[in-house]
């Protein structure tokens, strides 16, 4: 399976991928450059983690693909999400927000 | 959606893999030029630049490796990629991988043949119309009444048949039929084909459609049909007449009668009885026409059909026969022979009907070849353990060679589980490899193996087809093996510490000594599991032996049996007698013919006559009586079996019709019914049925000969004068003893029946043959497990050699180091033999236990020994001992004849 870079909660990788791409088709030096500007410059995303997850979540139907030519007049590889992705991003951000509500009451607690 | 996606781009990565790759190339290129220039901005060179991308990415070839293991087409490729390699390293290796591939051919190549036939003989169902539909009917536990039997399924008479027919209610349809033996010589020299006698459901109720023409129906099976008509099967039609299309119409000749051919059958069709097949089928009601006087159909005595149907729409085979169970009474009570007397009439009347399952046909090979076959098949199932076994060997030698390999694989961070995937796809491929080539050889096997199990008389056809069994059955035979030898070396290969061994102590005193006790384990049971063949093998050789030369009572040798058929004649009961008398004279009169006798039954033929026995002359039988076999024969009979005469007289010219009755009984008989005082003079009386005979007076007695089988005890067995019998058949059956070549004595034998009479059949076997078809199965079970045995001590020793072998080169350092401090050459042998010994000794302890379980299941087959027979597991253990020492002593002397200095220069 493919390795978390430094930082990133586990399996949120997958996650971060399918938000960025909710707006729009990107491809992937876009994709790395948006998510480490979203975060503030928090993560750091390793391309040797992004590509493979990319290939595994195209695989598992949750992301398009298609050549076109890039703003700098190359052709590049967009990913855009299909329907089972935007499905599949709204359940984890349900998800995610719910388990960050719950750890946060046990933190308070605790304090 | 999502899935065929995943499935149509998997397959584009499989078979477009240039231009994948080239979009892999291009993607990462692609982000890579964008964080350079990123970089580039921020301020450094391009060199620099470049240099960061490139370890921020961590390595092209590394990202694009694990872009590819999240498809699943990556582990197709994966494996793809192992079996080529491991097709690489084999080819390397060739003379490895040709042996390990033909051992394995040999031993799946086997199981497979006799797989095979069990398949054919026991598992299929019937090439028919919705076989589970099909259920035989016959007698449950059927004992008592007698008869005359005929046909190898004697189930039921034709009164019977037409009972169960006309009351039965599970049957949609029925039919009744009988395998026969039809003559389509038109005269002269007999030529037998294999006939079926048929009702007229038979074709209709199967739902078989003809090839060509018609096939039989009810219309045709009518009392009295006469040369109705004859459907012909497709392998006659193309045996006889080439598959002319013209031959519709045509006559055939059965019996001497002419009856036109009505149609053909397909090539599928071979009947209702699995390993047989027929020529040619004639309505059940032509019987009578072909079969003259001796006809069954008509007598209420004659046990010769079998009857089988198609069950209604929602009748269990169950539940038909608890209908037929119900009905029983009333159709018994219809059918009962008028011949019979009280007891037997009892018996026949409280006979209960059953209906049996019979999708897969019926067969009596199930009941003389089914134990055999899985015997057989057990045995080629040890055979196949021990060559995985000497592979798993071999492939353990070849992973210590490469150790240092795998050590260096893994220290540049192959994974393990990488690397025994990778061994177990060389192991595969020599296991697939060795399958195909295996059911290759099987194909050429087993219809060798059928060959052997026919006769001339008897030929069996099987349908060998490969079918979903049999390839099931090998496929699983490879997987089986292959993780037998592959995975045990494959774990052991990947289990090293890099470290440990790529530093250079392999070959030292340091070498680990667990590395080779599973090497020793394997040699152990390959010991043990050969000794377990060679005990059967050797058991069977001898029961085959002591057949062949256990005392019938008569000598096998130089005797022809010779019938001759003068039905064509028409003579009259009188007339018969005196008919075969002269042919007897006349055969007596050839030249070179020592003796000739003519009897109405030839010893081991499978026919047979039995009747009750009343001692005495007077009273009326009355009762259940003890029953003794019977032949008739006629003076010179015994001298020319060359049976003893024990005391009194042989038959002679006063025994005629007319004369007082007369008997020679065996010595059987006279401790079972005289009992004490002179046998001769004893005076008995003999019931067939409801009839009793005049009294017989006993003139002599012969020593006890076999009857119906070579494995029998002696039965009480009475002779009685051919030329007294007031019934004779219109055949005579000549024993001719003669030391005239057999050729010579056919063609004599020939010329004077032609000059008896033109118009007469005549057909020959020699007595020798015809006792040793009778044997096919011993002498099959002797040259299989024979075969079997030769190959597992074969295999074990070669073993053992590999081993022994190998433990003499990784102690070479050890056996120099004793040799210089003064060990001479005497030492160094007993150091090696000894290894080889003990195993030796745990090998056959082992077997001895096995051959002893094993055995168990071949009681039944042997004769004249026990399975737990001492002699036999002596020759078999010295037989083991001597060659596996033997095969030991040649590394034994290799060892003792090292120079020491070069061996610890070496090191």
């Amino acid at each position: 399976m493919a390795e978390q870079p430094a930082g990133l909660v586990q399996g949120t990788l997958d996650m971060l991928i399918l938000k960025t791409l909710d707006l729009q088709p990107m491809h992937g030096w876009g994709i790395a450059q948006r998510i480490r500007q979203m975060s503030g410059g928090v993560f750091e995303i390793n391309p040797g983690s992004l590509f493979p997850a990319f290939r595994r979540l195209e695989r598992a139907g949750l992301l398009d693909c298609e050549w076109r030519i890039s703003e700098n007049n190359r052709r590049a590889k967009y990913y855009s999400l299909t329907k089972i992705g935007r499905r599949k991003l709204a359940t984890e951000t349900r998800e995610w927000w719910r388990q960050v509500a719950a750890i946060g009451k046990i933190l308070e607690s605790v304090s | 959606m999502a899935f065929l996606r995943n499935l149509t781009r998997g397959l584009r990565g499989l078979f477009r893999k240039e231009s994948v790759e080239h979009e892999l190339d291009e993607e990462l290129r692609e982000f890579l030029d964008n964080s350079v220039a990123e970089k580039m901005r921020a301020g450094m060179t391009r060199e620099q630049a470049r240099r960061a991308a490139k370890m921020e990415l961590g390595g092209m070839e590394a990202v694009k490796e694990k872009m590819r293991a999240a498809t699943w087409e990556s582990w197709i490729e994966a494996f793809w990629c192992d079996v080529r390699f491991a097709f690489r390293l084999l080819r390397f290796n060739a003379i490895f991988a040709i042996t390990a591939i033909l051992s394995l051919a040999l031993g799946i190549g086997a199981n497979t043949a006799i797989f095979q036939l069990i398949d054919a003989v026991r598992l299929r169902t019937l090439p028919v119309h919705k076989p589970q539909e099909i259920a035989r009917v016959k007698i449950e536990g059927r004992h008592g009444a007698g008869g005359t039997f005929s046909s190898r399924y004697p189930d039921l008479t034709y009164a019977l048949w037409e009972q169960i027919r006309n009351q039965q209610e599970g049957f949609s349809t029925m039919f009744a039929w009988a395998p026969a033996q039809f003559n389509i010589s038109p005269g002269g020299e007999v030529h037998h084909v294999q006939g079926l006698w048929v009702s007229g459901e038979f074709f209709s109720t199967l739902g078989v459609e003809p090839a060509l023409g018609r096939l039989l129906s009810p219309e045709d099976d009518r009392a009295g049909c006469g040369s109705a008509g004859a459907v012909i099967s497709d392998s006659f039609w193309h045996r006889e007449y080439g598959g002319e299309r013209a031959v519709l119409g045509q006559n055939l000749v059965v019996n001497r009668h002419p009856i036109p051919i009505i149609g053909i059958t397909p090539a599928d069709f071979y009947g209702v009885e699995v390993g047989r097949y027929f020529d040619i089928a004639l309505p059940v009601c032509a019987e009578p026409h072909l079969n003259g006087e001796n006809s069954q159909l008509q007598s209420r005595i004659a046990w010769w059909l079998s009857v089988m149907g198609r069950l209604k729409p929602g009748w269990s085979v169950e539940r038909a026969g608890a209908q037929l169970r119900a009905i029983s009474p009333a159709i018994f009570e219809a059918a009962v022979p008028a011949e019979f007397n009280p007891e037997g009439a009892k018996h026949f009347l409280d006979y209960k009907l059953g209906a049996f399952p019979g999708d897969s046909g019926i067969s009596d090979l199930r009941a003389s070849y089914e134990t055999p076959l899985w015997l057989l098949l057990g045995l080629a199932g040890l055979v196949l353990l021990i060559a995985a076994s000497n592979l798993g060997n071999l492939m353990l030698a070849r992973a210590s060679t490469r150790e240092k390999e795998m050590a260096m694989r893994m220290a540049v961070g192959a994974g393990r589980a990488r690397l025994i995937r990778q061994l177990l796809a060389e192991s595969l491929l020599l296991a697939g490899i060795g399958a195909v080539v295996g059911t290759v050889l099987a194909r050429s096997l087993s219809p060798v193996l059928v060959a052997s199990m026919s006769t001339e008389n008897d030929p069996l056809f099987m349908n060998l087809g490969t079918d979903w069994r049999v390839l099931g059955f090998t496929a699983a035979l490879a997987v089986l093996t292959c993780v037998l030898f592959g995975l045990a070396p494959a774990l052991r290969a990947t289990s090293v510490a890099p470290g440990l061994a790529l530093k250079d102590g392999a070959g030292g005193l340091s070498k680990r000594p667990t590395r080779f006790g599973l090497r020793r384990v394997l040699v152990v049971s390959q010991i043990a599991l050969s000794l377990t063949l060679l005990v059967g093998a050797l058991l069977f050789a001898r029961s085959m032996n002591n057949l062949a030369k256990v005392d019938a009572g008569f000598q096998r040798d130089g005797i022809l049996v010779t019938d001759i058929d003068y039905t064509t004649l028409k003579l009259p009961n009188e007339g018969r007698w005196q008919f075969a008398n002269e042919l007897l004279k006349r055969v007596r009169g050839i030249a070179g013919v020592q003796a000739a006798a003519i009897a109405e039954i030839v010893p081991l033929s499978g026919n047979g006559i039995a009747h009750d026995i009343f001692m005495g002359d007077s009273g009326a039988p009355e009762g259940e009586a003890p029953v003794a076999t019977f032949n008739r024969v006629s003076p010179d009979y015994f001298r020319a079996m060359r049976t003893a005469l024990l005391a009194g007289r042989d038959f002679d010219e006063r025994d005629a019709a007319g004369s007082p009755n007369v008997a020679i009984v065996s010595a059987s008989f006279v401790k079972q019914f005289v009992k004490e005082g002179n046998p001769i003079g004893t005076r008995f009386r003999v019931r067939r049925l409801n009839q009793t005979s005049a009294p017989f007076e006993i003139v002599g007695v012969v020593k006890d000969t076999k009857y119906d089988d070579l494995r029998e005890q002696f039965q009480p067995l009475v002779y009685t004068a051919i030329a007294q019998y007031d019934h004779p058949d219109a055949d005579a059956q000549i024993l001719i003893r003669s030391d005239l070549s057999l050729y010579g004595l056919i063609s004599s034998v020939k010329s004077v029946a032609s000059e008896a009479h033109p118009n007469l059949d005549v057909s020959f076997v020699p007595f020798r043959t015809m006792i040793e078809d009778g044997l096919l199965r011993d002498r099959l079970m002797a040259r299989l497990s024979g075969f079997f045995g030769v190959l597992a001590v074969l295999l074990a020793v070669i073993g053992l050699y590999g081993v022994i072998s190998y433990m003499v080169a990784s102690r070479r350092t050890e056996i120099g180091i004793r040799m210089a401090l003064g060990a001479g050459q005497p030492n160094i042998v007993w150091l090696v033999l000894r290894e080889a010994s003990l195993l030796l000794a745990i090998g056959l302890s082992v077997g001895t236990a096995l051959a002893l379980v094993m055995g168990r299941t071949a009681m039944a087959l042997l004769f004249g020994l026990k399975p737990t027979d001492a002699g036999t597991f002596v020759m078999a253990l010295a037989v083991l001992s001597i060659v596996a020492v033997g095969a030991a002593f040649l590394p034994a002397f290799r060892a003792a004849s090292v120079n020491p200095m070069a061996c610890l220069r070496n090191e």
